[in-house]
């Protein structure tokens, strides 16, 4: 249950496009700065098998120049994650 | 405030992005992120003004649940674009104090005890008709606040002025600008400032008379410091008595006795015309010259009358009035060396430069507070430096509604919504607004303010409805009207949010709902007019002052002027209320307009906002083809007043040796009683001080936070000394706060006021004082 959270630079001109485009996508939540053409990403995928899809997406996504992570967590109860290890 | 894990993540996600972004790109801003969380189901932001100064800042509320949780500023409001004061960051916490007023209370056989709100409020109307039946309609009286709303202060007039027919309505903005108002109706007839903070990005020099902004108006404040930083050709004059941190942040600190800032103007006025730095063109198109009474005395007697009388002037007969102020004679009164004097008449006079003033209670708590307003306008206006971007005298307000709430509604005893008591044209409007008789509204003014108070100790007023304020911790020479309150066949009724000395003195208390917790309406020092919605319940039984009134009307048998439903009262009023102002000079905006936006300034004509009044470029009440039109005044000049410097009402003597002056801090709102319960806010300044003058310290042998009693010829208080803190005065003066209700300072002070304002002089009487 990955979360991360990103600086989403646009293609000049782009930054509707982009925050159009991204809150679109399943997962995402967009916050557009109001006076610079930056964007910020939160994605809050339920498992890894969304995190991966939705990071093709991402990866596809024209009007998109550059993403940058600030914050990423996977937020797996300790027990979950033990169980994996084993 | 509920917030499951996952949600916490993703806020810090967001946050850790924020903060990058804030690294990468100074200034970014992300307004809309209340939108984000709204979706998250953490917190909800809703706009509000601050409540708890003059300036007007939009602030942003969090909540979460019931419950108001967090403050940023609003950066959609062009006030504070985002800012906000200590007080403001803490506001909310303000809502949470433990002794929270919540249920009604009477005096029931000496003791208070706690009834349903519905029966105190048929004890209020009971009350009302009982006194009326035995005293007539003038022994009742309802006193409110600059922070009242909007609505509150309407329908406080309508019930009193328009349905009892009594102009004992007054609200405490008397005590901290009325002498602005009347420094504008004698100066341009017409009241509030012709400017707006914008002209802080434009002008290039700022003096400060007698206003510690830093404190006061920190906002705006930082403003001005912000585009020294940017523009590199400003300059800060701080004119005081005392050095605050004002001082310390200005390029140049020029103190002054007190009550000399008169002489000081006049000896401005002397040199503009002297080094012939007079705007000709526009004092000879725009100007006319007047002088009034002099020796107008001090109010100190119960029942004081004093009605000015206007003689016309000519310009050389104003020229020959200043020759008693030259530099070299003003500085042997002022203090003020005469290099200092001319150095900010060359500032005001210097046609490169565009010159704003600011000033709020160190020109309006003065004796002749209507005259030194007057002179600060007739430098701006020898030199045309008014109603144009960056060039202005601006008065600024204390309270959050002192313009909204009692300058435009007329919460005054001579005003009304529009115009005055006196006017029969006036009460024609009122009355057929109201819906009332003809000859409703009495044409005679009543008591102001301390009057009113004195009033109530004498037995010409027995029933008092105190709304949103703190009197008997504000009013100078305080003793005697708290006695006045006690006296027996007194009623009192005080609507508070938190326990008070004023709540103490009550026969009924209302529990109020404070601020976010009803709908309402402010209006700032700029003439900007800003909406909130109700964010967050109200307590237990607490009801906002708007419906307590209207609920007590009802009672008396004015359902028909009070018709409105308790969800949609505040629309319907302020619709109602829009009615007085419609035209040119002072439309408001519509109701739904104010929704939407973060405060809109009026003129509101056609959709557009006015910035600068006066000007045809952008006030639509101005003729076409001039290039300033002063309507206000019957000439269609704007008015140069002679006035002379005149001593205070008391000076320092042998025996009490020390002048008094009394103000705030930037931490606490006025009486403290709200500021005071806010943790952080507290463990600030947690106590009131006497700033004394390290000098004056040594001689009594105090050190700091030593006690020391200040005593004057109507009481005394004891309180720790500050020595070499935030302020410090000069010797032979001392500096009070007054928010601290366990230091009450106005045992002290004195019930001198300006004659023609009406506004008590805080900030000048004699004291000794005495190591404790």
């Amino acid at each position: 249950m990955p979360i991360f959270a990103y600086l989403a630079i646009p293609v000049e001109g782009g930054k509707d496009t982009l925050a159009a485009e991204l809150t679109a996508l399943p997962h995402c939540e967009v916050i557009p700065a109001d006076n610079k053409d930056i964007l910020i990403l939160v994605t809050d995928a339920p498992d890894e098998k969304a995190e991966r899809n939705l990071q093709n997406k991402l990866q596809k996504i024209s009007s998109l120049q550059s993403l940058s992570m600030t914050f990423g967590c996977s937020d797996q109860p300790e027990k979950e994650r033990g169980d994996h290890e084993s | 405030m509920n917030l499951d894990r996952r949600s916490f993540l993703k806020c810090a996600a967001a946050c850790s992005a924020m903060a990058a972004a804030g690294s990468i790109f100074p200034g970014i801003s992300f307004a809309d992120w209340k939108k984000q969380e709204g979706a998250s189901g953490m917190i909800t932001w809703k706009k509000a003004p601050c409540r708890f100064c003059g300036t007007g800042c939009g602030v942003l509320v969090g909540v979460s649940g019931d419950r108001a949780v967090a403050v940023k500023g609003d950066p959609n409001c062009s006030v504070n674009k985002g800012l906000c004061c200590v007080k403001g960051y803490h506001s909310v916490q303000a809502l949470y104090g433990a002794d929270r007023i919540t249920t009604a209370k009477v005096k029931r056989d000496g003791k208070m005890v706690e009834v349903p709100i519905k029966e105190a409020l048929d004890i209020v109307a009971a009350k009302i008709k009982e006194t009326i039946d035995k005293h007539g309609k003038n022994s009742v009286a309802i006193y409110g606040s600059g922070q009242w709303t909007i609505p509150d202060g309407y329908v406080a007039s309508k019930l009193f002025k328009g349905c009892l027919g009594t102009n004992n309505v007054e609200a405490n903005a008397r005590l901290c600008m009325s002498s602005a108002v009347t420094g504008f109706m004698t100066s341009f007839g017409i009241d509030e400032p012709m400017g707006c903070y914008e002209d802080i990005d434009h002008a290039n020099v700022f003096i400060t008379w007698g206003n510690n902004m830093a404190e006061m108006h920190p906002v705006l404040f930082s403003r001005i410091l912000a585009n020294r930083k940017r523009r590199k050709d400003v300059e800060i004059i701080d004119f005081a008595t005392r050095s605050t941190r004002s001082s310390q942040a200005s390029d140049k600190s020029i103190l002054f006795k007190p009550q000399t800032d008169l002489a000081v103007a006049n000896a401005i006025c002397h040199e503009i015309i002297r080094n012939n730095w007079v705007n000709w063109d526009f004092v000879n198109k725009h100007v006319s010259f007047h002088k009034g009474k002099t020796n107008i005395g001090y109010g100190l007697e119960d029942k004081f009358q004093f009605a000015d009388q206007e003689e016309p002037l000519t310009f050389d007969q104003y020229k020959a009035f200043l020759d008693d102020y030259t530099p070299e004679k003003v500085e042997k009164i002022s203090g003020v060396p005469a290099r200092d004097i001319k150095y900010m008449a060359a500032l005001y006079g210097d046609p490169i430069k565009k010159v704003t003033s600011f000033w709020c209670m160190g020109m309006n708590q003065h004796t002749r507070g209507t005259w030194i307003n007057n002179l600060v306008y007739n430098i701006h206006l020898l030199v045309g430096k008014i109603s144009t971007p960056g060039s202005g005298p601006f008065s600024l307000t204390g309270q959050p509604s002192a313009c909204g709430t009692v300058r435009e509604v007329g919460t005054l005893t001579h005003a009304l919504p529009h115009g005055g008591v006196a006017n029969a044209e006036d009460r024609a409007m009122a009355e057929k607004i109201w819906d009332l008789p003809a000859g409703s509204i009495d044409p005679k003014p009543t008591y102001h303010t301390v009057e009113m108070f004195r009033a109530l100790d004498r037995g010409d007023i027995r029933f008092i409805w105190i709304q949103v304020t703190n009197p008997m911790v504000t009013l100078p020479k305080l003793k005697r009207y708290r006695e006045g309150a006690l006296k027996e066949d007194r009623f009192v009724v005080v609507s508070d949010v938190y326990p008070t000395p004023t709540t103490d003195v009550a026969d009924v208390i209302l529990p109020a709902a404070m601020w976010i917790e009803k709908e309402g309406l402010f209006g700032n020092s700029e003439r900007r007019t800003q909406h909130w919605e109700q964010i967050v319940p109200p307590p237990g039984e607490a009801m906002s002052d708007t419906w307590q009134i209207i609920e007590v009307a009802r009672r008396l048998g004015f359902e028909k002027q009070f018709p409105w439903s308790e969800t949609e009262y505040i629309g319907k009023i302020w619709e109602e209320y829009r009615r007085f102002h419609e035209g040119p000079k002072h439309n408001m905006a519509p109701y739904t307009v104010l929704k939407e936006r973060s405060g809109v300034q009026w003129p509101f004509v056609n959709g557009k906002e006015t910035r600068w009044r006066f000007n045809p470029v952008y006030d639509p009440a101005c003729d076409k083809g001039r290039d300033f039109h002063f309507y206000g005044q019957k000439d269609n000049r704007a008015w140069i007043w002679a006035r002379p410097y005149e001593p205070a009402a008391e000076s320092p003597d042998k025996e009490y040796n020390f002048w008094l002056n009394t103000g705030r801090v930037i931490e606490h709102w006025h009486t403290g009683s709200m500021t005071m319960r806010v943790p952080v806010l507290y463990n600030a300044v947690p106590s009131s001080y006497v700033e004394i003058h390290p000098d004056d310290a040594a001689d009594l042998g105090v050190v700091n936070g030593e006690m020391v009693k200040i005593i004057s010829r109507r009481g005394s208080v004891t309180m720790p000394a500050s020595i070499l803190g935030r302020g410090v005065p000069p010797r032979g003066q001392v500096f009070v706060p007054f928010f601290d209700e366990r230091y009450l300072i106005n045992e002290v002070t004195l019930d001198a006021f300006c004659p023609i304002s009406k506004q008590p002089d805080y900030k000048k009487c004699a004291v000794k004082l005495e190591k404790a």
